[in-house]
Formats: structure tokens, sequence, C-alpha cells
């Protein structure tokens, strides 16, 4: 939560510049942001492949804890998908992208500005980070009507980190690593999904 | 667009073979894990820049927010579902 505060007041800070046009002109024509992602991208890279604990729980998982992330990608995509019906500006593809990012809001809003436009990277850091806030909010509620899964089908890729301690509050410590499985999947998953479901539009 | 997000990918992969190759070296991990916050950061202000200046979605806030919201039901509410039969099916009754 302290985390999503900071990036946000980023993002604001950076809003009140651009309102104010208070800025050199370099800084708003020069279109330095796709090297800041390239730099992004080796940098997540590095931290999937260093991070030992996360590879160590990937191989020790069975059959039935994939089914758990493949839930909340199905899931999330066929729900945006039926309620992009209602958005007359969003199409189904631009909503399964948004949808596609799992709660992981800094790196899909990032790469859906970069490969299509800021509108939707602004819907989509705003989708993302309220998917957050509403698992932590909702999660005993969830759990109560939708089964010990919920809290971590709600979180999606947060369910590792920022969501975990009330998942694993109302579902149990034996749901930590589920948890923790889901979210590292979904999180490899983003920077692959997001950019795949764009090229398809 | 495409070889955008080749590249994208490919230096996303190629930081895993190096994350991979360095191992469990704390002090790397750590630098990386601040340089990425760093970095994501940049990205949100730059982004935050780019909003402030486009008149299109300024003026389109409200109806902005609310398109998030409504998204963001749908995939938290597909996502209960999913998980609700994959937990009835596959969880329950072992535990």
């Amino acid at each position: 939560m302290k985390g999503s505060l900071i990036i946000l007041s980023f993002f604001v800070l950076g809003l009140i510049l651009g309102l104010t046009r208070f800025l050199p002109d370099t800084l708003l024509e020069g279109d330095f942001s796709i090297y800041a992602l390239y730099l992004l991208m080796f940098l997540v890279g590095i931290g999937i492949g260093t991070d030992r604990d996360s590879w160590k729980v990937i191989r020790q998982v069975n059959f039935k804890i994939v089914l758990v992330p493949l839930s909340v990608i199905v899931g999330s995509l066929i729900g945006v998908s039926a309620v992009s019906i209602l958005l007359s500006s969003i199409n189904f593809g631009e909503a399964m992208a948004v949808g596609a990012g799992f709660g992981y809001y800094s790196l899909s809003s990032v790469i859906i500005t970069e490969f299509h436009s800021e509108t939707l990277g602004v819907i989509a850091l705003l989708s993302n980070i309220i998917r957050e806030v509403i698992t932590l909010l909702a999660t005993p509620f969830f759990v109560r009507y939708f089964g010990k899964l919920a809290g971590i089908a709600s979180g999606g890729a947060t369910a590792m980190d920022t969501t975990m301690p009330i998942i694993v509050q109302y579902s149990g410590k034996e749901y930590a690593i589920i948890a923790v499985f889901s979210g590292i999947v979904l999180t490899i998953f983003v920077p692959v999904i997001v950019p795949l479901i764009l090229q398809f539009l | 667009m495409l070889q955008d997000i080749i590249i994208v990918l490919a230096i996303m992969i190629l930081g895993m073979g190096i994350g991979l190759f360095i191992g469990n070296r704390p002090k790397v991990i750590k630098i990386v894990g601040v340089l990425t916050s760093f970095s994501i950061f940049l990205l949100l202000f730059l982004l935050g820049i780019g909003v402030g200046t486009n008149d299109r979605i300024i003026n389109n806030l409200h109806s902005i927010g609310l398109q998030a919201l409504i998204l963001t039901l749908g995939a938290i509410l597909g996502s209960l579902v999913c998980a609700w039969a994959t937990y009835k099916f596959f969880f329950k009754k072992t535990n």
C-alpha cells in the first residue's frame, strides 16, 4: 500500500507539472520513455532471474496449483470482455489489455501507454490500482462467498506481496504458498500477455 | 509495433538470463530492486506529464475513472467465479 502511494505521488507530480506546463520543452518533446521502458524490462528480468525462492516455489508445485493463476487469467479476461459491452469508447481488445494487468499497475500501464495510447494507459493504471485496493478491503467478504481462493484471485499479481497478508489472514497459512505462486506466475505473464493482446487489437 | 514488443520481451529475457547467472548475491539484488523502483517512478512521472499535457484525457478524467472502475469490477468478478469453480472442484475436498 505504501508502495502504491509513492508510485501514485510520482504520477500526480508529473500530472501537476504537465497541467501547469511548468516544464522545459525538451522534456515534453523528447520521447525517451521507450528507453526507460527498456531499462525497466531489463531490470524486471534480472529481478525474476535472481529470485531463487520463486524458482524453488515454481519447481515444487503440482498440477492443481497451476489452475489458480489460470483461473485468474481466464476469469479476468472473460470478465473485462463482458463489461466492455457497457463501455462505448473501449473495445474488446483494449478491455482485455487492461484486464491482463492482473493488478500489476506500474508495468501494465507503462506498456499500454508505450504501445497503445496514454488514455488507455491511465485507465490501466487506475483500474489495476483499484483492483489492489478492492482486494485489500473486500477479501473477507470475497472469501466468505467465493471460497478460500477468492483473495488470491482478486489480488492477481499482487497476491505475492501487497495483498498477501490479508489473503493469509482470511484463507489460512496453507494458502500463502499458493498466493505466492499465483502472484509470481501472473507477474511474469503481464509483460508477455499485455503486448500480445495489444498486437492483435 | 511488433518489432518494439519483441525488443522489449527480448530485453526482459536477456535480463532473466543474466539474473539466473548472477544468482543469489544480495547486494546486486538490492541494487537491482532500487533501480527497478526508480525506473517505475520515472515512467509513471513521465506518464503523469503526458496526461497533464493531454487535454483530451484531462477533460474526460471522470469518465476515464468510471471506465477503469467498471473494468476492474469485471476482472475481479470473473476471477472470483473461476477461482470459486477451481476451489470447489479441485481444492475443497482434499482440505
